[in-house]
């Protein structure tokens, strides 16, 4: 273990808050408009910090719980998650299964927050949110059950240590398969079009940004927070698969990561740019397609693996 | 084993008590918790030593009834299952002394005491038995002692169709564990448990006998389908009962099921698909009619089944490994299943415990007239929480430890050869995803819906914290959902011996080892993330310190006057979820919608029967009714023609037995 092990995640804390710039910035080019800088969220974080805050009269503790745990999580996940060949700081058989429960354990205190306030606005975030959720669950597990099986690994770092060149000629298209079931999860965990739109106004139209409508100063800066390492975690999932491609190895897959993040945040722009949001009655069927995409790269893997 | 004696024996001498003293209420309310207490001290003791040195000591007294003997024994196994059964019955009898308090003098305590330390003691004998008959007497001495449990309030109709229900399902099942132990008997015609295993009967005759097994104890666990009596009478026991029955009573059912695993030799592939695929169907359904439920103790019936369910993917991923000869997986999978079984006695009793608190407080158990208790009822919302995230599976407490090591035998079957063997893994690895998913969005929806947010009918409002003997209960219990969470690495090493009877010896240890480390790293990623928590919050008191913290009412975008009403109810939380798997809940939906331009009134009422007692119990028991209805014109009432029946019966026996 190196100090390299340590690197993706000490980047994760810095250079997180920078995505949403970078998707922010694509959509800007796309409609022809300027946009905001790219600091925006820092500028954000920061202005919020320095802020009081209002409670609401309903709301109980758990409201107040719900965004240092929240934060925590993903703090917690993000030590989890390698890089090519670095095994993350803490690896382990089994390790996406915590990151998996320890997402959830963050979506927990979120929605208990939002029922806490009582307002019928944040109990309909809330609810699409565990359904979203439940769904997307399966789809995220399966898609990492099947790179664990080509891989013969149960652990994060394992799986995306284990895949390498050769796989990508002989099971290519199941890879593929399952990193098109990762982006709709990545898309639908971190609130993305098309299945949340984090733009709008209308809070009826919304799934994360209406549960956290109650908040404000740093307990909204370490929601924000939480979110942009949510997108940092979750995007390096996917951005892994694609690292062996590139052909580098050592200190360089890092940057070729950090790369590869900004290639996803440029994704996701253009995929807000060009599309509009789902229905909500679609979205379900969505991440039944992700699972279902899991389950053909599984069989493919199942057939072709070596 | 002396203890454990004492132990029965102070369990049925104050039931009996109970019963002679019925006419003093206070006296019996002193007689019958403190008896439960005292008697489970002993047995405690016996049993974490066996577990923890492991003597296996036995008792055998001879009996005169025929192939009877009165042999008991403590093995690993029976140690394993009385820890839990000694632990909550003491906790529920605490608990329930005061629970039953406003009932004093008005119903016949005496009764309900005595029954309930009888049944303390028969599930103590039923997972000490070691043959057949003593086994079957201590099972429907429990049966019958909680049949009579769920009858306290036997004045109300759906109570007693609930008791009606669960005394037919039970003896169903029992009809056929005789069958089983008949058949186990027959080859050495000895009905001791000793001599079951000395035989190994034919590939034909040990399937046949797993399968009477499956449907037999299956009954008393809650398997789908054989689940119906679970959700009619949890809800109607009373409530440190419902933590009884739903915690340990059904958890004798997994006992048998493990124990005549034991007896049955090496297992076929099949076995272990079968419990995968009962597991699968008992956890998503479950927790779908959870969801679709608005009856908090019903809701909290039908994750029992859900639980239920988890354990037994374990046990079937765990017999899949012993067939397919990955002593690892078996280990694994049996290791997360059998700790399954004690991580989910102490959160459901939890639960069952806080919504009894919940109903003795506001009188209601229906969800959606709740809301806000937690400023009111502070420990008993606290200890619920605790309990609703531990039921999610959420780390850092028990449910996740048990969930993750049958993940982790599920993923390592992946590595197995054999394309049905990888679906069966992958079918438990989907399942116990989607289970745990739709697990968050039910208790979210419980516990928001009763804690949190203002009160939405006049019950929550006027809702006071139980008193000190409901609430200790209920601090205990959670706070081992969080010891079990993080000092994992230490229990796996306790319930070693009884996974190394399971699973063969010769594995000894090793799969513990190779789960203590990734339980240890859980633990301590748990621990570090209540620090970074505790910094976290420190950081913004400490940035709010000399800042403007103002209180306001909720953001209700620019609405002037929002009341309670208005709230989300548990019912609309739940409904994108139940309308999407709809085709498999049959939810009845009744709504009447305002009218007019002055409309006065609307409605909506949604409700979800079982499926299975609605598509195949009632068409099932309808034809047989229907069936044996023509033989009505026999049964009329008359007693001498009775009489002469028996005088004919007689004749024709005298007939056929002078003709041989």
């Amino acid at each position: 273990m190196s100090l390299w092990n340590f690197s993706y995640a000490v980047l994760g804390l810095l250079l997180a808050p920078l995505l949403p710039g970078i998707t922010n910035r694509t959509k800007a080019v796309f409609a022809g408009r300027q946009g905001p800088p790219l600091l925006q969220a820092y500028w954000d974080l920061a202005k919020l910090l320095r802020k009081g805050t209002v409670y609401s009269r309903t709301t109980s503790w758990v409201f107040r719980l719900a965004p240092p745990g929240g934060l925590a999580c993903v703090v917690a996940a993000l030590w989890l998650v390698p890089v090519g060949n670095f095994a993350a700081p803490l690896a382990f058989p089994g390790d996406l299964i915590l990151l998996a429960y320890l997402l959830g354990l963050m979506r927990f205190m979120t929605v208990c927050a939002a029922l806490d306030t009582g307002s019928s606005f944040e109990g309909m975030g809330a609810s699409r949110e565990v359904q979203f959720s439940a769904l997307a669950e399966p789809a995220l597990i399966l898609g990492l059950a099947a790179l664990a099986y080509a891989t013969g690994s149960f652990s994060l770092s394992g799986i995306f240590g284990g895949v390498t060149r050769p796989d990508w000629l002989q099971v290519g298209p199941a890879l593929v398969l399952v990193a098109a079931a990762l982006l709709i999860v990545f898309l639908a965990e971190n609130c993305r079009i098309p299945v949340d739109d984090p733009n709008t106004h209308l809070e009826l139209t919304m799934i994360h940004e209406v549960m956290i409508l109650d908040y404000g100063g740093p307990d909204l800066a370490f929601i924000l927070y939480g979110a942009t390492l949510k997108l940092w975690l979750l995007g390096a999932l996917l951005a892994n698969i694609f690292l062996p491609l590139t052909g580098f190895a050592g200190p360089a897959q890092i940057a070729c990561l950090v790369a590869g993040m900004v290639v996803v945040a440029v994704l996701t722009g253009v995929i807000e740019s060009v599309m509009a949001r789902l229905s909500l009655l679609k979205v379900p069927q969505l991440l039944v397609g992700a699972a279902a995409l899991s389950v053909l790269g599984f069989v493919l893997m199942l057939r072709f693996a070596p | 084993m002396t203890l454990i004696l004492m132990a029965l024996a102070i369990w049925f001498t104050t039931g009996v008590l109970c019963l002679a003293f019925a006419r003093r209420p206070r006296l019996v309310q002193m007689i019958g918790p403190v008896g439960a207490v005292v008697g489970s001290l002993p047995a405690l003791f016996d049993a974490s030593r066996a577990l923890l040195t492991g003597p296996v000591t036995s008792l055998y007294l001879p009996w005169s009834l025929p192939g009877a003997n009165f042999a008991i024994g403590m093995d690993a196994l029976s140690a394993f299952f009385t820890l839990p059964i000694v632990l909550i019955c003491a906790l529920a009898a605490i608990y329930g002394r005061e629970y039953l308090r406003p009932y004093e003098g008005r119903k016949a305590l005496g009764a309900s005491w005595c029954m309930f330390n009888l049944l303390a003691g028969s599930m103590l004998l039923v997972v000490l038995a070691r043959n057949a008959v003593l086994f079957l007497l201590a099972w429907e001495v429990m049966s019958l002692s909680s049949f009579f449990l769920v009858m306290f309030e036997g004045e109300k109709a759906d109570v007693r169709r609930a008791g009606w229900t669960y005394l037919v399902a039970t003896h169903i099942g029992t009809a056929f564990l005789l069958v089983m132990f008949v058949l186990l008997g027959q080859p050495s015609g000895s009905l001791d448990f000793d001599d079951f295993g000395q035989i190994a009967g034919t590939p034909a005759v040990a399937s046949l006998a797993f399968v009477l097994a499956v449907v037999g104890f299956g009954t008393k666990a809650g398997f789908m389908p054989f689940h119906v009596w679970l959700p009619e009478a949890h809800p109607a026991a009373p409530s440190h009962v419902s933590a009884v029955m739903s915690g340990v009573m059904i958890k004798t059912g997994i006992y048998g099921l493990v124990r005549t695993l034991l007896w049955l030799g090496p297992p076929p592939l099949w076995w272990g698909y079968l419990l995968v695929v009962i597991g699968a169907v008992s956890g998503v359904l479950g927790v779908l009619f959870a969801l679709a439920q608005h009856d908090l103790k019903r809701l909290l019936a039908y994750h029992s089944v859900e639980n239920i369910g988890i354990i037994v993917l374990g046990l079937g991923v765990g017999l899949i490994g012993l067939g397919s000869h990955h002593p690892l997986v078996a280990a694994l999978g049996f290791a997360g299943g059998l700790l399954h079984v004690v991580n989910h006695a102490i959160f459901k009793s939890l639960l069952f415990l806080g919504s009894g608190s919940v109903l003795h407080a506001t009188g209601t158990r229906e969800i959606d007239h709740l809301g806000g208790l937690l400023k009111s009822m502070p420990t008993t919302g606290a200890t619920f929480m605790v309990g609703a995230a531990a039921i999610s599976g959420l780390p850092p407490l028990n449910g996740f430890v048990s969930e993750f090591l049958i993940y982790f035998a599920a993923f390592s079957l992946l590595g197995a050869s054999g394309i049905p063997v990888i679906v069966a893994a992958l079918v438990a690895i989907v399942s116990l995803a989607l289970i745990g998913g739709l697990a968050a969005a039910c208790f979210t929806k419980a516990f928001g819906t009763i804690f949190l947010g203002e009160a939405r009918s006049g019950h929550a409002k006027h809702a006071r914290e139980a008193g000190p003997c409901m609430r200790a209960p209920l601090i205990l219990l959670a706070g081992l959902c969080l010891i079990i969470g993080v000092s994992a690495p230490l229990v796996i090493r306790v319930i070693e011996p009884v996974v190394s009877q399971l699973a063969g010896a010769t594995e000894l240890g090793e799969w513990a080892c190779t789960a203590a480390l990734p339980l240890a790293i859980v633990a301590c990623v748990g621990v570090g993330l209540l620090a970074l928590f505790v910094m976290l919050a420190t950081v913004r008191s400490a940035l709010l310190a000399r800042r403007l913290v103002d209180e306001s009412g909720t953001w209700d975008c620019g609405y002037i006057a929002p009341t309670p009403r208005m709230q989300y109810t548990a019912s609309s939380f739940a409904d994108p979820l139940t309308r999407f798997f709809g085709p498999l809940l049959g939810t009845r939906r009744k709504f009447s919608g305002p009218r007019g331009f002055f409309p006065d009134s609307a409605s909506y009422s949604t409700e979800t029967p079982d499926m299975s007692r609605e598509r195949f119990y009632k068409p099932v028991f309808g034809a047989v009714e229907g069936a044996l209805s023509k033989f009505h014109w026999i049964q009329h009432g008359r007693l001498n023609l009775y009489i002469l029946y028996i005088v004919l019966t007689l004749l024709a026996l005298l007939a056929w037995k002078l003709g041989k």
